[in-house]
C-alpha cells in the first residue's frame, strides 16, 4: 500500500469511526433528539401557541396554573403572560447566547493557541504566561462589573461572556498546535515557502478541530449557565426580553404559591445543560477513545 | 522551595494590581456618574458630593488615592448606604460567607474526592455509574435552579428546614445553602478524581508497585492516591472562585447576609465603591488562595522544585 | 524446571472484537539459565509475562498452565499472587522513566519490599536497600538512596529498578526491554549488568527484546515470536548461524552489522504485522514471506521438534 493512500484511508476511518462510536453512545444520542426538539421549538415559537410572549391574557388568572383549554399548557405568569411561548423565547435567547459567545470564544481561543502555538519561543512564553495570569481572575465578577458600568446590554453580554471563555480554548488550540506543527506536512508546507499565516489557517486549525468541537460542546453550557446566573440576579437580559435565568428568577420569587413557575423554565434550562454535556462527553469519547 | 514561594508571590502581586487597575479605569469610564440617575441637583450641592467623593480631582490622582486607600483597607464610603463604608460592610459580611463556603469546600473535596476514588477503583461498575450519574445532574443543575427547588421540597412542602435566612448562624439555617453551594463541586471534584485516579492506576509505577507483591491497599494508598490527588489540589483555586461566584447567589436566594448580598444590591443599585470594593476583596482572596494552593502543590510534588 | 508454562493463551476484549495477543504459547526455564525473547513489537512477548505476573490489563484474560517449581500459579488469588511476585520473581519493565512512582522516594520505594515480604523494619530494610544499590552499580548509594527518580537519569533509574527488584533474592527475573528506551552507550552496560548478576546470583533470567543483538553473547536459549506465537526456538548461536525460520532470518538481516560497512542502508522486512483480531487460518507470517507456498496460506504449521533443543513452525524444509 502507498503511504499517502493509507493516510488517506486513516484519516477518513478515524471521523467515521467517531461517528460509529457516538451514535452507539446513548446518551448523545438521546441528547441530540432532546436539544433538537428544544431547538425547533424554539425557532417555530411564535406559531405554536396562540399567545404572544409580551401580552398579558386578561381573561386569566395573574399568574395562574396551567390550563389547557386556555392552551396556557405552562400556565401565565405574574403578569398574565403565557409561560410557555415564554419558555420558548427564553430558549431563544439563551441558545443565541450560548451559540454566539462560545462563536466569540472560538475565535480569540483558537486565534491566540494557534499564534502562540505556532510561533514558540520567547513569543509563546509570554502569551502563555498571560493566560495563567488570566485565569486565576474571577471572571464572573468582571461581567458583572462590565454590566453594572455600562448598562446591561445584550451584545455586551454576548462579548463579554465570550471575551472570558476564551482562555481553555486557547490551551488545548496551543497544545494540540504544537503537536501537530512537527508533522512532516506543515513542515513541506513551509519549506514550499508558504506563509505562516496561510499555514495557520490552512493546515493548523483544520487538524486541530476535532479536541475544539468537543470543547465548543462543553462552552455553549457553560455559556447558557453564566448568561442564566448573571440574568437570575437580574443583571442580564432584561424585560421585555426574557431568558430561562429571568424566568427561573422570576418563578423563584413566587414558588411557594406558583411552582409551575419555577418548574417549566427550570427544567427546560436543566435539560439542554444535560444534553450538551452528554454530546460533548459522547464526542470526546468518540473522537479520542482511548479511555475505554 | 523559598526561590519558587517568592517567585509565585512576585507574579501574584502585579495580578492583584491589574486588577484594581481595570475594576478601576472601567468604573471611571463607565458612563455618567453614580448619581446620574436621580433627578437633576443644583450645580453647587452637585460639586459638594463630588467632592466628598473625591471625584472632581484628575483621574490618575484619584487612582492613586484609591490604590494607596485600598492598602489601608478602606474601600471608601458606599453610595447607597449612607452610614456605611464599603469595609464596614466587607467586615460584617465576610465572616458569614466564609463560613458557608469553607463548609462548602469542606464537603466538596470530602464527598467528591472518596466518590470519585471508590467509582475509579470499581471503573464501569453500578456504584460507578451512579456517581457518575449523580455528579452530571450536579453540574448541569446550576446552583440558582437546585437552591430554590431544594427550598421548595424540604423548606415548603416537607418543612424540615426553614426556607431562607440566617436566623443567627444556627445549623438548620445553614444545610441547604452549605449542600447547593457544595453540590456542583463535589460533582466537579468527584470526576475529577476518578478521571484521575483511572489514569494513576493504569500507569506504569502502579504496574511497579504490583510487580512488586505490595497488597492492593497499599498499592492505592500510598502509590496512587498522592499523585492521584493532586489535580484535586490544583482544582482547589478555581473551586474557591467558584464558591465564591455561587454564594453571591446563594446568599441572595436564601437571603443570607453576607458579602455576596451587598454584592448583587450594590451591582443593581450601581453602587460604585461597593461593587468595586467586593470584586477586589474577592479578587484578593482567589489570588492569594491560588497562591496556597500553588505552594501545597510544590510541597506534594517533588519534581516541581527543580524546574 | 524452574517455570513451566503450557498452552498459554492470552486475549484482550475491546470494543472492537477479541484480540488474540498470546496464542498457546509453551516454554520453560531451567533454574539459573537465561532465555531470550525476541520479536517484532507486538508480538504478544510482554503479554505473556503479563499474564504470567497476574498484571494484565482488565480486559485482558489468559488460559492454559503456569507452573512456578511445579506449583499452577495462573489464575491465582492476587493475595496469592503476592507472595511470589517481588519475591520468587520479580519484573523489570520498558520504560524505567515512568515505572517508578515520581512522588516517593527511592528509599521508600524499596524497604516496602522488604518490610512487606520480609518483615524488616525500617532500619534493617534501608541497610539492605543501600547494599543493592550498590551492587548495581549506583554511585553515592547512601546519598540518592533519599532522592526522587526525577533526580536520576534513565540508566540509573533502571539500575535502581534492577536492585529493587532483587531485594528479596527472586529466583527469576524477568526483564522486559530494559534497554529499550536507553542511550545507545548505557544500553550494553543494563545488559551485562542483568547478566553478571544473573550469573552471580545463580537467578535465572529472562531477556525480552526486539533486537536480536542485545541477546547474541548473553542468553542460552532463544525464542522467537510472531503474531502471539513461538515460531523458533534454539540455543543463541544455532540461531546465528543457522536460523530454521525465515522470519527469523528476516530478523537477522535487519541487524546492523559492525563488520559489513557495503550494505549501506537497512534491510527491513517488508509488510506490515498479523492483525491480532483475525489471524489467518494459514501461517500469520505468510503474507510478508519470500517462500510462501500454497500450504502456507491454508494451514499453520505447527511447532515442531527439528534437532535436540530447537523447535520451528515452518512448512519450510530447510531455509538455506
Ligand atoms: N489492554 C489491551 N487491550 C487490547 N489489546 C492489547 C492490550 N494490551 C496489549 N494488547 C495487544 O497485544 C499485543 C501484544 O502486545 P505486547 O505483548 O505488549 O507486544 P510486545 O511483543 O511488543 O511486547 C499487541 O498487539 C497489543 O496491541
Ligand atoms: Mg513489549
Amino acid at each position: 500500500m502507498v503511504p499517502e493512500d493509507a493516510q488517506i484511508i486513516k484519516g477518513r476511518s478515524l471521523w467515521q469511526d467517531a461517528r460509529r462510536r457516538l451514535f452507539h453512545n446513548k446518551a448523545a444520542v438521546v441528547s441530540m433528539i432532546l436539544l433538537g426538539t428544544i431547538v425547533i421549538l424554539a425557532i417555530f415559537a411564535p406559531y405554536l401557541s396562540p399567545w404572544a410572549y409580551d401580552d398579558p391574557d386578561w381573561g386569566y388568572d395573574f399568574p395562574g396554573p396551567p390550563n389547557f383549554e386556555l392552551h396556557h399548557w405552562f400556565g401565565t405568569d405574574g403578569n398574565g403572560r403565557d409561560l410557555f411561548v415564554r419558555t420558548l423565547f427564553g430558549a431563544r435567547v439563551s441558545l443565541l447566547v450560548g451559540i454566539l459567545a462560545t462563536f466569540v470564544s472560538l475565535l480569540i481561543g483558537v486565534t491566540y493557541g494557534a499564534t502562540a502555538g505556532y510561533l514558540g519561543g520567547r513569543t509563546d512564553n509570554i502569551m502563555m504566561r498571560i493566560v495563567d495570569v488570566l485565569y486565576s481572575l474571577p471572571f464572573m465578577f468582571f461581567v458583572i462589573l462590565l454590566m453594572v458600568f455600562f448598562g446591561r446590554n445584550i451584545f455586551l453580554i454576548f462579548i463579554a461572556l465570550g471575551a472570558v471563555q476564551w482562555l481553555t480554548m486557547a490551551r488545548i488550540v496551543r497544545g494540540q498546535t504544537i503537536s501537530i506543527k512537527k508533522k512532516e506536512f506543515i513542515e513541506a508546507a513551509h519549506a514550499v515557502g508558504v506563509s505562516n499565516w496561510k499555514i495557520i489557517f490552512r493546515h493548523i486549525i483544520p487538524n486541530v478541530l476535532g479536541p475544539v468541537i468537543v470543547y465548543m460542546t462543553l462552552t455553549i453550557p457553560q455559556v447558557i449557565l453564566t448568561e442564566s446566573f448573571l440574568s437570575f440576579l437580574g443583571l442580564g437580559i432584561q424585560e421585555p426580553l426574557t431568558s430561562w435565568g429571568v424566568l427561573i428568577s422570576e418563578g423563584a420569587k413566587q414558588m411557594e404559591s406558583s411552582p409551575w413557575l419555577l418548574i417549566f423554565p427550570a427544567v427546560f434550562l436543566a435539560i439542554t445543560l444535560f444534553c450538551f454535556n452528554f454530546i460533548g462527553d459522547g464526542l470526546r469519547d468518540a473522537l479520542d477513545p482511548k479511555d475505554r | 522551595m523559598l526561590a519558587y514561594t517568592l517567585r509565585r508571590i512576585g507574579s501574584a502581586i502585579p495580578t492583584l494590581l491589574f486588577i484594581i487597575t481595570i475594576a478601576f479605569f472601567m468604573m471611571r469610564l463607565a458612563p455618567g456618574g453614580p448619581f446620574d440617575r436621580e433627578r437633576q441637583l443644583p450645580p453647587e450641592i452637585e460639586a459638594n458630593i463630588l467632592r466628598a467623593y473625591n471625584l472632581d480631582k484628575p483621574v490618575y490622582e484619584q487612582y492613586f488615592d484609591y490604590l494607596i486607600n485600598i492598602m489601608h483597607g478602606d474601600f471608601g464610603p458606599s453610595y447607597k448606604y449612607l452610614d456605611f463604608t464599603v469595609t464596614d460592610l466587607i467586615t460584617t459580611g465576610f465572616p458569614v460567607s466564609l463560613r458557608l463556603g469553607m463548609s462548602a469546600i469542606l464537603l466538596a473535596i470530602f464527598v467528591g474526592v472518596f466518590a470519585g476514588t471508590i467509582a475509579a477503583l470499581k471503573q464501569n461498575s453500578v456504584f460507578d455509574y451512579m456517581v457518575m450519574g449523580t455528579a452530571m445532574t450536579g453540574i448541569a443543575i446550576p446552583n440558582f435552579v437546585m437552591a430554590p427547588l431544594l427550598a421548595l421540597i424540604f423548606g415548603v412542602y416537607l418543612s424540615w428546614l426553614p426556607v431562607a435566612g440566617w436566623g443567627g448562624g444556627a445549623i438548620a439555617y445553614q444545610v441547604m445553602p452549605i449542600i447547593t453551594l457544595a453540590l456542583p463541586q463535589i460533582a466537579y471534584v468527584a470526576r475529577l478524581t476518578r478521571g484521575s485516579m483511572v489514569e494513576t492506576m493504569n500507569s506504569n509505577f502502579i504496574r511497579t508497585a504490583r510487580a512488586k507483591g505490595l497488597n492492593e491497599r497499599i498499592v492505592v494508598i500510598r502509590h496512587a492516591l498522592k499523585g492521584g490527588l493532586l489535580p484535586v489540589i490544583s482544582y482547589l483555586g478555581p473551586a474557591t472562585a467558584e464558591i465564591i461566584t455561587g454564594s453571591v447567589v446563594i446568599e441572595a436566594i436564601f437571603d443570607i447576609p453576607g458579602i455576596g448580598r451587598y454584592f448583587v444590591n450594590g451591582a443593581l443599585n450601581r453602587d460604585y465603591p461597593v461593587v468595586m470594593g467586593v470584586v477586589i476583596f474577592f479578587a484578593l482572596l482567589i489570588i492569594t488562595l491560588n497562591l496556597v494552593v500553588d505552594l501545597i502543590y510544590g510541597f506534594l510534588d517533588p519534581r516541581v522544585k527543580v524546574e | 524446571m524452574l517455570l513451566d508454562v503450557q498452552n498459554l493463551t492470552t486475549r484482550f476484549h475491546t470494543h472492537d472484537g477479541e484480540v488474540f495477543a498470546v496464542n498457546d504459547v509453551s516454554f520453560h526455564i531451567e533454574p539459573g539459565e537465561c532465555l531470550g525473547i525476541v520479536g517484532e513489537s507486538g508480538s504478544g512477548k510482554t503479554q505473556i509475562f503479563m499474564s504470567i505476573m497476574g498484571l494484565l490489563a482488565k480486559n485482558g484474560t489468559a488460559e492454559g498452565d503456569v507452573l512456578f517449581e511445579g506449583k499452577q500459579i495462573l489464575g491465582l488469588s492476587t493475595a496469592q499472587l503476592n507472595t511470589l511476585r517481588g519475591v520468587e520473581f520479580s519484573m523489570i519493565f520498558q520504560d524505567p522513566m515512568t515505572s517508578l512512582n515520581p512522588y516517593l522516594r527511592i528509599a521508600k520505594q524499596m524497604t516496602e519490599v522488604l518490610v512487606a515480604h520480609r518483615g524488616m523494619g525500617e532500619k534493617d530494610a534501608e541497610k539492605a536497600s543501600i547494599e543493592l544499590l550498590d551492587l548495581v552499580g549506583i554511585p553515592e548509594s547512601k546519598k540518592r538512596f533519599r532522592m526522587y527518580p526525577h533526580e536520576f537519569s534513565g540508566g540509573m533509574r533502571q539500575r535502581v529498578m534492577i536492585a529493587m527488584s532483587l531485594l528479596c533474592q527472586p529466583k527469576l527475573l524477568i526483564a522486559d526491554e530494559p534497554t529499550t528506551a536507553l542511550d545507545v552507550t548505557v544500553q550494553a552496560q543494563i545488559i551485562e549488568l542483568i547478566a553478571r548478576l544473573g550469573r552471580e546470583l545463580n537467578m535465572a533470567t529472562v531477556l525480552i527484546t526486539h533486537d536480536l543483538g542485545v541477546i547474541a553473547g548473553l542468553s542460552d536459549r532463544v525464542l522467537v515470536m510472531y503474531g502471539g506465537r513461538i515460531v523458533e526456538e534454539a540455543a543463541v548461536r544455532e540461531l546465528f548461524h543457522d536460523p530454521q525460520h525465515p522470519y527469523t532470518r528476516g530478523l537477522l538481516d535487519s541487524m546492523p552489522r559492525l563488520d559489513d560497512s557495503s550494505r549501506a542502508s537497512l534491510y527491513t522486512i517488508p509488510g506490515q504485522p498479523p492483525n491480532l483480531q483475525a489471524l489467518p487460518d494459514g501461517c500469520s507470517f505468510a503474507p510478508r514471506c519470500t517462500h510462501t507456498m500454497e500450504i502456507c496460506r491454508k494451514q499453520r504449521p505447527l511447532l515442531q521438534k527439528i534437532a535436540a533443543g530447537r523447535t520451528k513452525a515452518c512448512h519450510l524444509e530447510n531455509v538455506s
